[in-house]
């Protein structure tokens, strides 16, 4: 790995969730890892939030959810990026979910997935061990 | 090279992956750019660049719109500052300018500053000569209004923007020797806030006090602008197509602002290159460290450990 790569995050918000305290301490704990993190903000369509992926060449989406619509915002995402020919960018998300969505959205696509009360380092750790920036 | 023609026929994700591999400083990303430069010079620049919280992304949101309208194409680069001790960065000027994102006429870039070596200045050129050469009508670049690098990225622009906001007096003072100096417009954004006739006055009185910039014949007009309300923007646009049909009528003016333009990108690649080939050397060969070591003990000074590196290196080859 070229040790000048940074890892690019783009941290986004899809649906019509207004709570995004949780995703701007996210951004920030990923800023403090070093990571480079497009902050696309409220209200966001899966398909902006995969166009803008694409245009900042991101490594990774973290999608943050606390309204409920997760399973079908998070899998569409990740279905977008196939149509895109962009799956090798990866996709968790954080937020407040059913005990019992858990797998499906990791089934969906859907590579990790945390919930309230998981420490930040634990996070930040998750992605420098699973995300390769730069691809390949 | 095939990436050259996916560049050219305005290819999303390959341009995406190039400005991605000159930010990380990719070999192969400079072989692309040279096989590109022959493409450029067709984009029109415009440089945005003010304080913090001014209206920036804002005003360039409303820009980006207006061109639309007018069946322009449009590339917008956002720089944000790199955290100094983290190397990480958030960069959030896509948040005001989401409503483009499926526009397939648009093409929004973030960038961080990086720091290091100059870093933001070459990779954000060499970013605009991407946009540039994928086919776009206009090119925007947004940049912090802090200090000597966006007089750097002035130098890139056609026209360059200067955004205020009312009751800045002081913040205008700070500017007043860098940045304002080579504005081609002024906006005072937020132009509903109170004392906005002051802040028209003070820059007024400064432009008319800059003589240098009468002797081209451009007098930076004032413009007073409400970016999220969209007021004042088509005055704008009017004032920035002004600016280029100036830029395009004067022939003396034009060619040394292109003389001027290349002049700078040349001589900051050079500093860079050189930087880049000797701090990849001392820092591997632990060199670095040691004469830090020996600056702090007083056992060299900076100067002559300053010569000695860089005489050593010129020496041997440049690779």
């Amino acid at each position: 790995m070229n040790k000048e790569r940074r890892v690019r995050v783009l941290v986004a918000k899809p649906g019509l969730d207004g709570h995004d305290r949780g995703a701007r301490i996210i951004a920030r704990a990923y800023r403090d890892a070093g990571f480079e993190v497009v902050y696309s903000g409220l209200h966001q369509t899966p398909e902006e939030v995969v166009q803008a992926a694409i245009q900042e060449d991101v490594d990774m989406i973290g999608l943050s959810s606390l309204a409920g619509a997760h399973m079908y915002l998070f899998p569409r995402v990740v279905e977008l990026l196939k149509e895109k020919n962009a799956d090798d960018i990866v996709v968790c998300g954080g937020g407040i979910f059913p005990e019992e969505d858990i797998p499906k959205l990791k089934n969906a696509g859907i590579k990790e997935v945390f919930t309230p009360g998981t420490p930040l380092t634990e996070i930040v750790n998750w992605v420098k061990e699973n995300v390769n920036p730069g691809g390949v | 090279m095939e990436i050259v023609q996916k560049i050219k026929t305005g290819d999303i994700r390959a341009v995406a992956r190039l400005i991605r591999d000159i930010d990380d400083n990719i070999p192969e990303a400079r072989e692309v750019l040279k096989e590109l430069y022959s493409a450029t010079g067709n984009a029109y620049v415009i440089g945005v660049t003010g304080a913090p919280g001014v209206g920036k992304s804002t005003l360039v949101d409303q820009m980006v719109s207006h061109l639309r309208k007018s069946g322009k194409t449009v590339g917008v680069l956002a720089v944000d500052p790199t955290s100094p001790f983290s190397g990480g960065a958030i960069l959030g000027d896509r948040v005001r300018m989401q409503r483009h994102s499926m526009d397939e006429g648009v093409f929004i870039r973030s960038m961080a500053t990086r720091g290091a070596f100059g870093g933001l200045t070459q990779s954000t050129r060499s970013a605009i000569d991407v946009l540039d050469a994928m086919g776009k009508d206009y090119v925007i670049v947004e940049t912090v209004g802090v200090g000597q690098d966006e007089v750097d990225i002035v130098r890139s622009s056609d026209t360059t923007l200067i955004v205020l906001v009312p009751g800045m007096g002081d913040d205008v003072q700070a500017l007043k020797a860098g940045i304002l100096e080579v504005g081609d417009i002024f906006v005072i954004n937020k132009s509903d806030r109170e004392g906005v006739d002051k802040t028209v006055g003070d820059i007024r009185l400064m432009i008319e006090m800059g003589e240098k910039r009468y002797k081209d014949g451009w007098r930076p007009p004032i413009l007073t602008t409400q970016a999220a309300f969209d007021k004042g923007i088509r005055e704008l646009l009017d004032e920035i197509e002004k600016h280029r049909l100036h830029l395009l009528s004067n022939k003396t003016m034009l060619s040394k602002l292109r003389y001027e333009k290349a002049k700078s990108d040349l001589s900051e690649m050079i500093k860079d290159k050189i930087a880049k080939e000797i701090f990849i050397d001392i820092t591997s060969s632990g060199e670095f460290e040691e004469a830090i070591k020996s600056i702090i003990d007083k056992k060299i000074d900076p100067y002559t450990a300053c010569d000695k590196i860089v005489s050593a290196k010129l020496k041997s080859n440049i690779r």
